[in-house]
């Protein structure tokens, strides 16, 4: 049976592959910015009564989802 | 009992009407036969976008995480908020890492993440090491689902022994049944009915309460003492360690990767990271359900312990407190039903491990997928009829603990399943150095934290002070500065298994083969490559790992 070490050899082999692009380095925005205590660990502004800590954390989600949205659109076509 | 009565009644009914679904789940999308891993431990993996949003969303954002989390607001404050940070950065961090995961797992057929330990280190070990740090790790986070039924159950003041049986014997039942696509089928219900209820509590409550300032004020009231609906400096970076290291964590854990390894394509899995964050925002509102129950004045009920008090109730109080009858039965059965997903999830992937890289690596080295997928099925049962036995026999209190440390030591598999992912560097004992430092390390560091809350002496918390070891001003922190236990852990593990594997290459001690290839990692669907499932006509799986 399909053995992964043997068989890719009888198979035309596609273009070589690779997830790499300079976009992903984005990736590392939404990753850093929601750890960065000093952002947002304060009451004011309050924002339809939420203090600043819960508000902006919360903001945070929109930050994480264009980002791996607008990776995800740059990045389609190279797997 | 009797003025709850509604409620009993419409939570008991949507729960019927589940569990039918489950049974039926077995016919959902055709499979050929239910009779291989694939189909009953993967759903087929062909889960397209939508249903993989339910099932992992459903998969990770689990009962008790609702009831838990606004129970930490409430009895602590902003360190619990922790949850929202968390569920943000986790999706950006393994963006590129779950679509290698996805294609080096459908290339070679594994079902687990030892699978692949086992084939990218080249090591038994390693790979024993992984599933059972993945078993002890579930095992009581499963236990855990039961602790967030029994908060309900409690509110409406049913007799909570004969309910949760009953419960997770159909549970148990129809995963036995159904397999993977029970828990997706409900997926659907239990996200809708939570989303609802969520979105409700959030408009509904605060105008009850007198909206958002008499809320937070209420909480600034409670917290005056420690400033506690904001960070000090003291949990400043035990929050972002906390934040971090669950964030690592989390798709280390065997049903997160389940849940992704049964998606149909990359694209599906890059596209759900976009969409799974919709979750993070519904957590971030229930956390903030614990600063409603202290405007709320709700008086959590008596735990176990005399004169300790059971915190998880505090949700369900609040929703049986503030919501008309049969709303709160509608939010009651949420949350039960927000238990069984994950429960029967969890118990599918641990049921595989044991499977997969136990049974059939050291026990029964030719089974047949038929083979496989009958011990899963039975170990599935095995499984839950545990967790039912911990919770009712045991204390709830050591079931807490014991998914306080699965989380650091789950954690401790970071290097040899994620970031093998990226490099095949690491030498086979470099990984089992790492592993074993990690875990020691870890597991000292739980020992000596007590909890005052429950008078445990030890594993009481993860939260580890710096100063038991030096003083942290000397590196510029505050003096009570701690941080979270699985992150220290991780760290060493890092740095051990890194010193290792370059003592190994140095002294030219033989490594482990490697079966995958660069190119196995960026394989998608409609590849030939790819290992034909069950519905390729195969009779055998092919075996992941040559004999070398």
């Amino acid at each position: 049976m399909a053995e992964p070490k043997t068989e890719p050899k009888t198979e035309p082999v596609p273009q070589r592959r690779s997830d790499r692009s300079p976009w992903n380095w984005l990736l590392i925005v939404p990753v850093v910015v929601p750890l960065l205590t000093f952002l947002f660990n304060a009451k004011s502004p309050y924002l339809w009564g939420w203090p600043r800590f819960y508000w902006v954390q919360m903001a945070f989600i929109i930050l994480g989802v264009a980002t791996t949205t607008l990776v995800y659109q740059m990045t389609k076509k190279r797997g | 009992m009797s003025q709850h009565i509604t409620e009993f009644v419409i939570a008991t009914l949507i729960f019927l009407i589940v569990s039918a679904m489950g049974f039926v789940a077995a016919r959902w999308r055709r499979p050929t036969t239910l009779e291989h891993l694939d189909e009953w431990g993967l759903g087929g993996r062909n889960f397209g976008s939508w249903i993989t949003w339910f099932l992992i969303g459903g998969d990770l954002y689990t009962a008790y995480t609702f009831v838990a989390v606004p129970a930490l607001l409430f009895g602590g404050g902003a360190l619990g908020f922790f949850a929202v940070p968390y569920t943000v950065i986790i999706y950006p961090m393994v963006f590129i890492v779950l679509a290698r995961l996805w294609s080096v797992s459908h290339r070679h057929g594994f079902v687990t993440p030892a699978d692949f330990v086992r084939a990218r280190s080249g090591s038994s070990t390693m790979a024993l090491l992984v599933a059972l740090t993945g078993i002890v790790a579930t095992m009581p986070y499963i236990a855990l689902q039961l602790v967030g039924i029994e908060a309900v159950l409690k509110a409406m003041h049913v007799p909570t022994t004969w309910a949760l049986i009953i419960a997770f014997a159909v549970l148990a039942a129809y995963t036995y049944q159904s397999g993977l696509r029970a828990p997706a089928l409900i997926a659907f219900v239990k996200d809708t009915l939570i989303y609802i209820v969520i979105l409700v509590a959030i408009i509904y409550i605060p105008l009850k309460l007198g909206g958002w300032d008499n809320i937070f004020g209420a909480a600034d009231a409670k917290f005056a003492k420690t400033n506690g609906t904001i960070l000090n400096s003291a949990n400043q970076w035990q929050y972002i360690t906390l934040a971090f290291g669950s964030a690592l964590a989390l798709f280390l854990y065997p049903h997160s990767v389940t849940g992704v390894l049964a998606s149909r394509n990359r694209s599906v899995i890059k596209r759900n990271m976009s969409a799974l964050p919709a979750y993070s925002f519904l957590l971030g509102l229930i956390a903030l359900l614990g600063y409603m129950a202290i405007a709320a004045k709700i008086k959590p009920l008596p735990g176990t312990k005399p004169g300790s008090l059971d915190s998880n109730t505090v949700v369900p109080l609040l929703f049986d407190k503030m919501f008309p009858q049969w709303f709160a039965g509608v939010a009651f059965a949420a949350v039960a039903i927000g238990a069984l997903v994950p429960a029967a999830i969890m118990a599918i992937a641990a049921a595989n491990l044991f499977t997969r890289n136990i049974w059939k690596e050291y026990l029964h080295r030719d089974a047949t997928p038929r083979e496989e997928a009958n011990v899963s099925k039975i170990v599935s049962l095995v499984v839950k009829a545990g967790a039912v036995a911990v919770i009712l026999a045991i204390d709830p209190q050591f079931s807490i603990d014991l998914q306080l440390i699965g989380g650091v030591i789950i954690l401790q598999t970071l290097p040899a399943v994620a970031l093998a992912l990226y490099t095949g560097w690491f030498h086979r004992w470099g990984l089992v150095a790492g592993w074993l430092a990690g875990m020691g390390l870890g597991m000292w560091m739980l020992y000596q934290i007590p909890n005052p809350a429950t008078k445990h002496a030890h594993f009481g918390g993860s939260a580890f002070p710096l100063s038991k070891w030096f003083d942290p001003t000397a590196i510029g922190l505050a003096p009570k500065t701690s941080m979270y236990v699985g992150f220290i852990a991780v760290v060493v593990n890092i740095v051990v298994a890194v010193i290792v594997t370059l003592i190994m290459k140095a002294v030219k001690a033989p490594d482990g083969v490697d079966v995958t290839q660069r190119d196995d990692y960026f394989v998608d669907e409609g590849d030939p490559r790819l290992v034909p499932g069950p519905r390729g006509g195969e009779e055998e799986m092919p075996e992941p790992v040559p004999a070398t």
